[in-house]
């Protein structure tokens, strides 16, 4: 560098004619957020494709009423699982024994409920006791003992099967007591009558509208108030009209079947939470900063290892809720039972554009991506194809997702 | 005219925004020990990239001669099939293989069979060890030697590959005193057998004492070739070639006046993290109120590892030293203590250190200080974005949005961000590694502007450079770094390039 006299030619323009003063102007509005957002809105429009690809190939079957509950009940517990894995995927780790942790949990709550006769909510407790401790576990050689998640996890995966199959003494329970089933099969309805349908769904669905539309809209005031980019008015009225039907056609749908599911309620519950949870919350920033970059988050001055800690703990908890929510809708304990839940977890995260390398990923995402992975099985089961054409499906979906993932990154220049 | 093995003519090489090389042309005397020396980022280590291939043929200008004939390396595999071998400053053995399997990597030794003969490998491997000197059993894993014995292995490994030009970048950075004159003495030895020899150094009394010729490189630039035959060259000649540079006005005036001390450390020590040896040894400094202190260093002085020590023992192992903040005592041994305290430490590599490039520049600039923008453990998000939206004015972020992604900004950006962390956590005392490092011009004013706003708030500033003008047109007062040791403490009045370049190569005398 040699001698430079008037650096005063490289001085700054006001930032006024940036970006987001041309994200008001409209014309481009649209294509500009949905290039912007490709990477999130791929999922929502692979998911409507999909779903539209199969309700015209099963003549409508999928959507109606009776498949609809019947997939929410059935694909549950990995979205629920899905929440955990997602965390742990954008802090850099993974788990492979959740598989292992739902059925310990389950056959835990069926040894003291079924075997010993104790009241079906000890059950539950216990299972989520059992939930932490192997979370605790988990999180202890991987954070304090600095051993890579996928070693712990894969012996975890041994290790708490072999303990299943000890607990369950090699063979199946059933059948749970009424209470217990209702976890997984109950329903709400009939709570404020209706006429061929179920009205209390109707409402829940009305105030989940009601909610998007409200916190959307605060949302954008206050972005607005700090002067930050927003979606133009009209494009704005048109997603929470287009989501707020969607959720009301759901829930018109499920009002026509059975009702509200009792599981649905948790599941609903559980997004909201750690929705919050990763976006909201320091816990939640810090594990997007190991993420996505392990040295600067230490020299932040994050507890690396404590956070990393409480991943896995969380983890095991909700593994515990996915394990009860399956024996109860298996009404018993298999020593079988989770195999391969892990894979299907971890599907639905990176489907969901977690990225492998870490630090990306959102919980409503790996929903999105929890539910692609849901439809086309339901879709492939209703219309008798084999088991093994479902794999090779599934198998093809996960590559492209994930080749979609690195490339989208390679274009964007940031990767590494 | 004596016999050239080696002519590089009007070499000129660039990257993207940066010149790194000038027409710079080289002539290298058969069987001579020739010197390159030069500040860091002078461009040294380029042009041996350059000369090995390692920049292909096509991607520079200018013309390489080897032994009178015209050379286009596309490759390093080239180069070395010409005679021409690199050692780089980081070694590049395999940890966990032998040394024979290291020597012969890449280059095994085949039986008839075409499956690799170990007898003859480690055959061979012992009679190049005997030649460097080195008295290991060649299937000894490479891992259980020290770094100075490494060193010999891949010097073994270039007497492997036929070698007749070696060229080594800092080769005595990482090593100790013994292993040290150990290799001057091979390399002398070497010499005598007809290899010559391309060493890149910053320790101008090992030049002295083995180089035949000496090239001096400043600013991408070949200054000047000295004879150390002919002349009787010292160090101080050579110091002046290397900072032979213009002091302007490019740094903005400042008013100094430095109020209460702020930090001090006493007697600070800190280990390399894996190898036994001692990265800072013994370093006191303070810094006040009001006032820049420069910290002025070659690569390896253990700039960054003092720093980084300090800052909640983020680097190395056996860490002692008292650690005073306003006068009192304070241990520091996580870096959210050091934040607590009153610490900054802003990295020389904010790509690897500083940012998380994928995450938007409102979440890195509260990445330090979540706690400030949070209750019970809820992040105000709003806050949080007046804070960036604040932070963006005050530094001059430019970025279309505080919602854009880091890693597309520019480096001059970039920094800013990081700066802009790091006042978010309202410190006492900044420590800048490096804080215009690969920024361009204007972004680099900026930040002086950044600093001197600073200071005037009555914060205390340390900054580490390798640049010394920056350091004389910044500081109040400069500590010069050799070996981990402080070497001299002056005020910037007294300063000069030259009176700090002799202090930050003042090493132990050799030993041999």
């Amino acid at each position: 560098m040699t001698s430079i006299k008037t650096p005063s030619t490289e001085r700054p323009t006001p930032p006024d004619s940036t970006p987001a003063a041309a994200l008001h102007s409209g014309t481009s509005d649209l294509r500009a957020l949905v290039l912007n957002n490709l990477r999130q809105s791929g999922i929502y429009v692979a998911l409507v494709v999909i779903v539209a690809l199969f309700a015209v190939l099963t003549d409508g079957v999928l959507l109606s009423p009776g498949n609809i509950t019947n997939i929410v009940l059935q694909y549950s517990y990995i979205l629920v699982l899905a929440i955990g894995m997602v965390i742990l995927i954008i802090g850099g780790h993974i788990d492979l024994s959740v598989g292992s942790v739902v059925a310990l949990t389950g056959a835990v709550s069926a040894v003291l409920v079924i075997q010993q006769g104790h009241p079906w909510w000890v059950g539950i407790v216990a299972a989520l006791v059992v939930g932490v401790a192997v979370g605790a576990w988990h999180g202890f050689w991987v954070a304090y003992a600095g051993i890579p998640a996928f070693i712990v996890t894969l012996a975890g995966m041994l290790l708490f099967r072999g303990l299943t199959l000890r607990v369950l003494d090699n063979i199946s329970l059933s059948p749970f007591p009424s209470e217990y089933q209702q976890v997984a099969a109950g329903f709400l309805n009939g709570l404020l009558g209706g006429n061929g349908f179920d009205a209390f769904t109707l409402l829940i669905g009305a105030i989940a509208v009601a909610g998007y539309a409200v916190s959307g809209f605060r949302t954008r005031v206050a972005r607005i108030r700090y002067q930050q980019p927003v979606e133009s008015f009209p494009l704005f009225v048109a997603r929470v009209v287009l989501v707020g039907a969607v959720l009301m056609y759901f829930a018109w749908q499920l009002a026509h079947a059975r009702g509200l599911p009792i599981v649905l309620i948790i599941l609903a519950f559980l997004v909201l939470v750690y929705g919050l949870l990763t976006r909201r919350t320091v816990f939640g920033r810090q594990v997007y900063a190991i993420g996505g970059n392990l040295s600067a988050a230490a020299l932040s001055g994050v507890k690396v290892r404590t956070v990393n800690f409480w991943m896995f703990v969380n983890m095991g908890f909700l593994a515990a809720v996915a394990g009860v929510i399956y024996s109860s809708r298996s009404n018993g304990a298999q020593p079988a039972a989770g195999n391969m839940f892990e894979l299907d977890a971890i599907a639905a995260a990176f489907i969901g554009g977690a990225a492998v390398t870490g630090g990306v990923g959102t919980v409503v995402g790996a929903m999105v991506g929890g539910l692609i992975m849901a439809v086309m099985s339901n879709g492939m089961q209703l219309m008798g194809i084999d088991q093994s054409t479902q794999s090779v499906v599934k198998g093809l979906v996960l590559l492209v997702a994930v080749a979609f993932d690195v490339y989208n990154k390679r274009r964007a220049g940031t990767a590494r | 005219m004596d016999d050239t093995i080696l002519e590089m003519r009007r070499i000129t090489k660039t990257f993207p925004g940066v010149t790194a090389l000038e027409d710079v042309t080289l002539a290298v005397r058969r069987g001579e020990i020739h010197a390159i020396c030069g500040e860091n980022g002078a461009g040294k280590s380029t042009l041996m990239k350059v000369l090995s291939g390692v920049y292909p043929s096509g991607s520079y200008d200018g013309e390489i001669l080897f032994d009178g004939k015209p050379m286009q390396f596309r490759g390093i595999r080239d180069s070395e099939a010409n005679g021409i071998v690199i050692i780089h400053q980081e070694l590049a053995l395999v940890p966990y293989l032998s040394i024979a399997e290291n020597i012969f990597l890449g280059n095994e030794r085949r039986g008839r069979s075409g499956l690799i003969d170990w007898n003859l490998a480690n055959a061979e491997a012992g009679k190049l060890l005997a030649s460097v000197g080195l008295h290991e059993n060649p299937v000894t894993p490479v891992i259980q030697l020290g770094v100075g014995k490494q060193q010999l292995v891949e010097i073994a490994k270039a007497l492997s590959k036929k070698v007749r030009l070696l060229i080594l970048d800092e080769p005595t950075a990482a090593l100790n005193d013994i292993d040290s004159a150990h290799l001057l003495d091979l390399l002398r030895a070497l010499k005598e057998q007809g290899i010559t020899c391309i060493m890149i150094s910053h320790k101008l009394n090992e030049i002295t004492a083995i180089a035949d010729s000496t090239t001096v490189i400043r600013d991408g630039r070949a200054v000047e070739t000295l004879d150390m035959r002919a002349d009787d060259v010292s160090q101080q000649r050579i110091i002046r070639g290397m900072v032979g540079r213009d002091l302007d006005s490019f740094y903005p005036d400042r008013e100094s006046s430095p109020g209460d001390e702020v930090l001090r450390i006493e007697d600070w020590t800190a280990r390399h993290p894996v190898q036994d040896r001692m990265v800072v040894e013994g370093v006191s400094l303070s810094v006040r109120a009001g006032e820049v202190v420069g910290i002025a260093g070659l690569m390896g002085a253990g700039r960054t590892e003092l720093a980084m020590s300090v800052f909640g023992r983020s680097y190395g192992r056996d860490i002692q030293g008292r650690l005073f903040v306003h006068g009192r005592e304070v241990q520091a041994r996580t870096v959210a203590e050091a934040i607590d305290n009153g610490i900054a430490y802003v990295t020389e590599d904010r790509k690897r250190y500083g940012l998380n490039l994928i995450d938007d520049v409102r979440r890195n600039v509260s990445a330090a200080a979540l706690d400030r923008l949070s209750r019970l453990g809820w992040v105000n998000g709003n806050e949080e974005i007046k804070v960036a939206e604040s932070s963006r004015k005050e530094m001059n972020i430019r970025t279309p949005s505080v919602m854009a992604v880091v890693g597309k900004l520019s480096g001059g950006n970039q920094q800013k961000v990081v700066l802009s962390k790091w006042l978010f956590t309202d410190p006492d005392v900044l420590i800048l590694d490096e804080p215009t490092r690969g920024i361009d011009v204007g972004a680099k004013y900026e930040i002086y502007t950044i600093i001197n706003r600073l200071v005037a708030a009555g914060k205390a500033v340390i900054v580490i450079s390798s640049e010394l003008p920056e350091l004389l047109g910044m500081c109040d007062r400069i500590y010069t770094l050799a070996a981990g040791r402080i070497t001299g403490e002056m005020p910037v009045a007294e300063a000069t390039q030259e009176s700090l370049m002799e202090l930050m190569t003042k090493d132990k005398e050799l030993v041999g």
